[in-house]
């Protein structure tokens, strides 16, 4: 049913059409109408048979999250950017352990400098934890995803993320379909866990690997997510068979056919990326990433052979080297000529304009672009911070100052 | 009590035997039917305490839910001597996650048996001090608020022993460990420190909490079998000697448990829903230098006569505060 | 596509006005998207929310920069910041006030025609009608007479399906004041 409601609205909706069994959750910026919305429906009785927990913590909630699901529950949880790092360690044990949970990441930058608004760093921070990563352009997807995730998740017995931008995405307003129960069941049948503790059978699950089998656990699941990489396109083929839609798979494509000049990205910023190449007219293409993890190599090198230029623009980066992105679509397009520019922006929510992006499409055209650029940067800023660091010894704060700077705080230097 | 106390008056021996008892008041290791849940095969060391006092108390846990109990374990000694690659010496549903969310695991395995009509198979989620009193601590205390139905053991040996030990909260004052070693006039562990995390479970108000000791196993066997009769978040902490830890000899491990009792270092009691319901009187106090006296950890107290006082200060303190002595009727 | 961005302080209910004409549109069977902005969420802080309605799909999801429509909830902004950024030469201006744009000290920087311009008493209205000086509904009546982009219907099927009950009732009957008063308005003028 066609309704205009929030993102995260959608989505707690798409959740409950699953029927989980536990949903376990820490409420952190942007992900709580998602968790709420999810409570209010189990204490309603509209969402049966599911135990929701409040907990004491991020940490505390994917960890119930992993006794549940291997007590045999269909399993959800949702975070953020620290929230997400609270629970990074079992992160690793979820997937380490082979537990299909799927769980909503709002993304969100984290700190420090506490930040509340959207870039994909918390995603990435655990891209190789072994989760399946999956990236959303919009509120559609975000639903149909969801949905998809625990399909995935229990053919492969590995846990999912759902990445969709926080706040662009998780409280924007817009006409989403919510698919109705009948569909959903038919897609997606009921949990059957590959281990299980049962008292029936019993089974000691997390036991210590040594050296001499530890490397073969390992790679086994690096060729799961391999694995992924056929089996999301099937279920997304499955999901349009049922639902009529296409919002998952490895990768989307838009206009990359004779396309000179690509922009590779994740996440909701394609739509504005869209409207603005539709606005000029320069032969260049948008290549979205809906598969983070596991990476797809083959259908995006295949999807950008015959082009001259990259340019990843993504909403992360590494600090020390640059990109995250671009550089595992560099290991992509490894062994050609093609030029692949490394761009950041819409770091902690910076807006990501028409404007900005048609003057780095002319940039891009004519190969007038760092190997790597932080789209919007306030220069002028910068080189004052560094001049004050170098002339001070006690500079002060970075964050302080520059937030002075921008005139964001009024408040005169007392030093 | 609900269980015939047994005074034993013994010379020579200290084994606590069952063949002075009619046969329903024995220990359910006395049976050959017991389920063996902790199997023989593990790699514990000789006299260790923990292994013992886990073998006790899951074999009553699964006497009395017929053998439905799922267990989740901490990282510590005991998640490590029972399942060294690629054995498992658990002979029931076992989960190993992390260091730090036992209990958590616990909440999560109790949800999933609600929402699948389960209820009758019952969870216990286990570890030492080290993964309760400090890095397990938010999600224990996060499990008793919620009263989710859990029985959660712990394990104390007062260290972090399986990494080679290393000073928990729980580590007395005075105690040596790797990162409290005694120098000069300088104690081991410092005193005025350290965690009671049964009386902060006490504090949450939670439907059961006891303490109990490896020295009187009828005594722990009690105590589970009350844990198990009802619902709720229940806490167990459990003392048990370690000889590699705390410098004595494997053959020692029952008899420093119980005199770790009667000199009122370790107080045995019953709490419900935030009350004392039972203590444990002390026949004899003891003085703590005997308990020291045969634990190299403590070799440094024994001979500086101001930390001696103050653990036996602390002794005296626990016999007031539970009134140890007192008689009971 | 018609872009209307709102400005208010927190608690006067800017990011449900975006919502309810989001959902007004999307009653009438166009594309919407409502998205407040998240400065501070505190009570009086400056807050924007945007929308956006169109016939096709919306893939733009960049702040509002050139609103064709721009509400002011709170005349007290002007002096906080820049309300009219980007502002269209075409576009229409809706101010809660009681005062001229004169008595407003704002005539400079506006540069519309006079019948793209309105100053709509909405506290006042709302105080009337909801018993609380809550302009947001007050202010989307008034938005559907001056542009049109919405029908006064949608409006109110929208108001009451955020809010059911009474207060969706009062609210309705705010907008709908602001609605024939505004419509009042333009009849007169053009009779003049």
């Amino acid at each position: 049913m066609l309704k205009q409601i929030e993102g995260s609205h959608g989505v707690s909706e798409a959740v409950a059409l699953c029927r989980p069994e536990v949903i376990c959750a820490y409420p952190i910026t942007p992900q709580t109408h998602i968790v709420e919305d999810l409570g209010a429906l189990v204490k309603s009785g509209k969402l049966e048979n599911c135990e929701y927990i409040n907990v004491e913590s991020e940490f505390a909630a994917l960890s119930v999250g992993i006794g549940s699901s291997a007590a045999g529950a269909r399993t959800y949880t949702a975070t953020a950017s620290q929230g997400m790092l609270f629970m990074a360690e079992a992160v690793y044990n979820a997937s380490g352990l082979g537990l299909p949970i799927v769980m909503t990441v709002g993304n969100r930058s984290i700190g420090a400098p506490i930040n509340i608004w959207n870039d994909q760093s918390d995603s990435m921070s655990m891209r190789d934890a072994g989760w399946i990563q999956l990236f959303v352009e919009d509120n559609q997807q975000a639903v149909d995803i969801h949905i998809q995730a625990f399909k995935i998740a229990e053919a492969l017995s590995l846990p999912v993320m759902v990445c969709m931008d926080g706040f662009i995405l998780t409280h924007a307003i817009e006409g989403i379909d919510v698919p109705d129960q009948k569909q959903v069941d038919k897609f997606l049948p009921s949990f059957t866990p590959r281990q299980i503790l049962d008292p029936e059978n019993p089974i000691s699950i997390g036991a210590m690997v040594g050296p001499e089998a530890f490397t073969e656990v390992r790679y086994l699941a690096h060729q799961k997510q391999k694995e992924a990489l056929k089996l999301i396109p099937k279920i997304n083929e499955e999901f349009k068979q049922i639902f009529g839609r296409d919002s998952g798979g490895l990768i989307s494509t838009f206009n990359v056919e004779d396309a000179d000049t690509v922009i590779v990205t994740l996440g909701s910023v394609i739509g504005t990326i869209q409207e603005a190449l539709d606005e000029q007219d320069e032969n260049i293409g948008a290549l979205t990433i809906r598969s983070f993890r596991p990476f797809p190599l083959e259908a995006i090198r295949s999807a950008l052979k015959n082009v001259k230029r990259v340019v990843v623009f993504e909403k992360c980066f590494a600090v020390g080297i640059g990109g995250i992105v671009a550089n595992n679509v560099r290991m992509a397009l490894s062994g050609t000529n093609i030029e692949v520019y490394e761009v950041i922006g819409g770091l902690g929510g910076r807006p990501i304009t028409r404007k900005s992006l048609h003057k780095l499409f002319k940039d891009a055209v004519k190969d007038n672009l760092e190997t790597v650029t932080f789209l919007d940067l306030k220069k002028d800023v910068v080189e004052r911070e560094l001049k004050r660091e170098k002339e001070l010894l006690q500079s002060g704060s970075v964050a302080e100052n520059v937030l002075r700077d921008v005139g964001v705080v009024n408040a005169a230097k007392t030093t | 009590m609900s269980h015939q106390q047994v005074k034993f008056y013994q010379t020579g021996t200290l084994t606590v035997g069952n063949r002075l008892l009619d046969a329903a008041q024995r220990t359910v290791q006395a049976t050959i039917d017991r389920s063996n849940s902790l199997d023989s095969g593990h790699r514990a060391c000789q006299g260790c305490g923990e292994a013992l006092g886990a073998r006790y108390a899951i074999d009553t846990a699964m006497r009395e839910t017929n053998n439905k109990v799922i267990a989740a374990n901490a990282t510590g000694c005991l998640e490590v001597f029972t399942t060294p690659y690629p054995e498992t010496s658990w002979t029931l549903p076992w989960i190993h996650s992390l260091f730090g969310n036992a209990p958590a695991i616990g909440t999560g395995i109790a949800a999933a048996m609600k929402v699948k009509g389960r209820e009758d198979v019952r969870v216990i989620a286990q570890g030492g001090d080290g993964g309760t009193t400090d890095i397990g601590f938010g999600c224990l205390s996060g499990m008793f608020e919620r009263n989710d139905d859990v029985l959660y053991i712990c394990y104390d040996n007062q260290g972090y022993m399986n990494t080679g030990v290393q000073r928990s909260s729980a580590t007395p004052g005075g105690a040596r460990t790797a990162t409290t070693m005694p120098v000069g006039p300088e104690p081991g562990a410092e005193f005025d420190k350290g965690k009671n995390v049964p009386l902060i479970a006490m504090a949450h108000e939670i439907p059961y909490v006891a303490t109990a000791s490896i020295d009187r196993l009828h005594d722990l066997e009690a105590k589970v079998k009350k844990a198990m009769s009802v619902r709720g978040a229940r806490y167990l902490q459990i003392f048990v000697p370690c000889p590699l830890g705390w410098g004595s000899a494997p053959a020692q491990t029952v008899n420093l448990a119980r005199l770790a009792v009667e000199s009122g270092i370790w107080p045995l009691f019953e709490g419900e829903y935030g009350e004392i319901t039972s203590v444990t009187n002390i026949r004899k106090q003891v003085p703590v230098e005997e308990y020291l006296k045969p634990q190299r950890r403590f070799a440094h107290v024994v001979k500086n006569p101001k930390q001696l006082s103050a653990v036996q200060a602390i002794a005296d303190r626990n016999i007031r505060k539970f009134s140890l002595l007192e008689e009971q009727e | 596509m018609f872009q209307v961005r709102i400005h208010g302080r927190g608690g006067q209910g800017v990011v449900s006005a975006a919502e309810i004409l989001s959902v007004a549109a999307f009653i009438e069977g166009k594309h919407s998207q409502a998205v407040p902005s998240f400065g501070s969420e505190r009570m009086g802080a400056p807050v924007v929310s945007f929308c956006r309605i169109d016939d096709k799909p919306i893939r733009l999801r960049e702040p509002i920069m050139e609103p064709d429509a721009l509400i002011v909830q709170d005349p007290t902004l002007f002096n906080a910041i820049d309300v009219f950024a980007g502002l269209s030469k075409n576009g229409y201006l809706l101010i809660n006030s009681q005062r001229s744009i004169k008595e407003l000290g704002i005539a400079n920087a506006i540069k519309l025609p006079e019948d793209k311009v309105r100053l709509v008493p909405a506290t006042e209205i709302a105080l009337q009608h909801i018993k609380r000086p809550l302009p947001n509904a007050v202010l989307l009546g008034a938005l559907a007479a001056l542009t049109g982009v919405i029908q006064i219907d949608s409006v109110a099927e929208a108001i009451a399906s955020k809010f059911p009950g009474k207060i969706g009732d009062v609210n309705i009957q705010a907008a709908k004041a602001a609605y024939e008063l505004l419509s009042h308005n333009n009849q007169e003028e053009l009779t003049c």
